[in-house]
C-alpha cells in the first residue's frame, strides 16, 4: 500500500488568509447567509430580527458572536469569506474601505491614504500605442 | 469564417457600478479610471465586434459554495444580471450565443477540460461592468458567451491551466463556421486585497509585471503559483487569471493598442488593456489608409 504523501505547505503570507477547503467547511454557515443577502426581502429580515435570521442559518457560536461584534476579522477566523461578508457589510453600510480600516486596525482616514500611496510605487514608463 | 479581432482587460471593482449610476465619471476621484475608456470605444467602433467571450469571476450572485466549478461556460440564451446585496440597480446583459457557446464547450471537453455548462446563469458585475464601460448607451450591441473561473475558493486552477483553457477556446474560435466579429473580455485585478490584516495590499512592480507581458509572453504569468499570485498581488489580485485565459483565446501574436493604469479606485490598482490581433491590425490599417484615400 502507497504512503500517504503530505502535501508542500506553502509558507503563510502574513496578514492574509487563504479561503480554502477548510475555511470554507466551517464558513458554510455563515457564508450561506450572507449569499442570502442578494434578496433585498432577506436583508430587511435580517434587520428585523438579527437573532431570528442567524437560527435560520445554523451559525455557530464563533459566527454569531461575530457578526454580533461586527467584527470582520473575527468572521474570518469563524470562515467567512470576504466575498460573502462584504454582503452583510452592505447592510451596516460599510465599504470596502471601511472594512479594511477595521481589519487594518487604522481609521478610514489613514486606510484611504494609504491605498493612495501605493501610486507613488508605480514605475514610470511611456503608454505604448502600437 | 470568424475573425477574432483582439480583447479589452479590465478591472470591474463593483464601486465603478455605483459610479456609473451616480454619473460621477467626471468626479476628481473616478476621471482617471473613466479616462482609459474613450480610447477603447474608439477601437471598437472600428473593429465593431458581434460577440464577447467574456472571462470573469462570479462574486457570490449565481454561484455559492454548495457547488463551485472551477470553470464554468454559460450555454444560455439569455443572461440576467441581479441585485447582489447592495441593492443597485441591474446593468442590461445582451444576449447569448447558445451555438457558439456548444462549439466551444465540445472543443474544452475534447481538449479534456471538465467544465461545468450552465444553461441558466446569472452574471455578476465582473461581467456587466465591463460590458457597461464599453457601451456606455445601454445594453452592448453584442451576444456573449460567459466563462467563469473559480477565483473564491481554493484550490484555484493554475495560471497554466488558465492559459491553456483560453488556448483551447482560441481553436474552438478557429473552427467555429460563423462569420462573426468576435472579441474576448478578460475582467478583474489587478493587484487588491480586501481581507486580514494586509487588506489594502497593492503591488505595482507585479502589476507591470504582468501588463508587460500580457501582450508579448503571456507564459510568463504562468510561472508563479496560485499562492505566489496572492503573496505577490492580494488574496483578490488572483483575478489576473480571467486575464491569463482571455490572453490564452487570441492566439500567438498580439498588439497592445492601449493601456491605463491607476491607484486606487477603491481598494484596488485599476487597468484597462486592448490587446488587437493581427487580423484586426490589418483590417484597422487598411480602413485607416482607405479613411486617407478619401480625405
Amino acid at each position: 500500500m502507497a504512503s500517504q504523501v503530505a502535501p508542500p505547505i506553502a509558507p503563510p503570507i502574513p496578514g492574509t488568509h487563504i479561503f480554502d477547503g477548510a475555511a470554507a467547511q466551517k464558513g458554510y454557515a455563515l457564508n450561506a447567509m450572507c449569499f442570502s443577502f442578494n434578496e433585498a426581502a432577506n436583508r430587511d429580515a435580517f434587520l428585523h430580527d438579527e437573532d431570528a435570521y442567524c437560527d435560520r442559518f445554523g451559525l455557530t457560536p464563533q459566527q454569531r458572536d461575530a457578526v454580533a461584534q461586527r467584527n470582520v476579522l473575527a468572521m474570518m477566523a469563524a470562515g467567512g469569506n470576504i466575498y460573502y461578508l462584504a454582503k452583510l457589510a452592505g447592510i451596516f453600510g460599510l465599504n470596502v474601505q471601511d472594512v479594511g480600516a477595521q481589519q487594518t486596525g487604522m481609521s478610514v482616514d489613514a486606510f484611504k491614504q494609504m491605498l493612495l500611496d501605493n501610486a507613488a510605487a508605480i514605475p514610470t514608463r511611456e503608454t505604448a500605442r502600437g | 469564417m470568424a475573425k477574432v479581432i483582439g480583447g479589452v482587460f479590465t478591472s470591474h471593482v463593483p464601486a465603478i457600478g455605483g459610479a456609473i449610476h451616480r454619473g460621477a465619471q467626471n468626479e476628481p476621484y473616478w476621471k482617471p479610471f473613466f479616462d482609459a475608456w474613450p480610447p477603447v470605444r474608439e477601437w471598437l467602433g472600428e473593429q465593431v465586434p458581434e460577440v464577447v467571450i467574456m472571462f470573469y469571476n462570479d462574486h457570490g450572485l449565481n454561484f455559492f459554495l454548495d457547488k463551485m466549478p472551477t470553470f464554468a461556460v454559460g450555454a444560455a440564451a439569455k443572461y440576467r444580471n441581479e441585485d447582489e446585496g447592495w441593492g443597485l440597480p441591474p446593468f442590461p446583459v445582451p444576449p447569448g450565443h447558445p451555438d457558439l457557446s456548444w462549439a466551444i464547450i465540445e472543443k474544452l471537453v475534447a481538449e479534456e477540460f471538465d467544465i461545468t455548462t450552465c444553461q441558466d446563469m446569472l452574471v455578476d458585475h465582473a461581467a456587466s461592468i465591463p460590458l457597461a464601460l464599453a457601451w456606455p448607451a445601454g445594453e452592448a450591441p453584442v451576444k456573449i458567451v460567459p466563462i467563469a473561473i473559480n477565483t473564491v475558493q481554493h484550490p484555484l486552477p493554475s495560471a497554466k491551466r488558465c492559459l491553456a483553457l483560453g488556448r483551447a477556446v482560441a481553436k474552438a474560435l478557429a473552427e467555429w463556421q460563423g462569420d462573426e466579429t468576435i472579441m474576448v473580455m478578460g475582467t478583474g485585478g489587478l493587484s487588491h486585497q480586501l481581507d486580514g490584516e494586509r487588506a489594502g495590499f497593492m503591488n505595482p512592480e507585479y502589476d507591470t509585471f504582468c501588463m508587460d507581458n500580457l501582450s508579448v509572453d503571456p507564459d510568463a504569468l504562468t510561472r508563479h503559483s496560485v499562492h505566489e499570485i496572492v503573496e505577490l498581488s492580494g488574496t483578490q489580485g488572483v483575478e489576473i487569471l480571467n486575464w491569463i485565459a482571455a490572453r490564452g483565446a487570441l492566439g500567438d501574436k498580439v498588439h497592445e493598442v492601449s493601456r491605463s493604469y491607476h491607484i486606487p479606485i477603491s481598494n484596488t490598482a485599476a487597468a484597462v488593456m486592448v490587446l488587437e490581433t493581427e487580423a484586426a491590425r490589418a483590417a484597422g490599417k487598411a480602413g485607416a489608409e482607405k479613411t486617407a484615400e478619401l480625405a
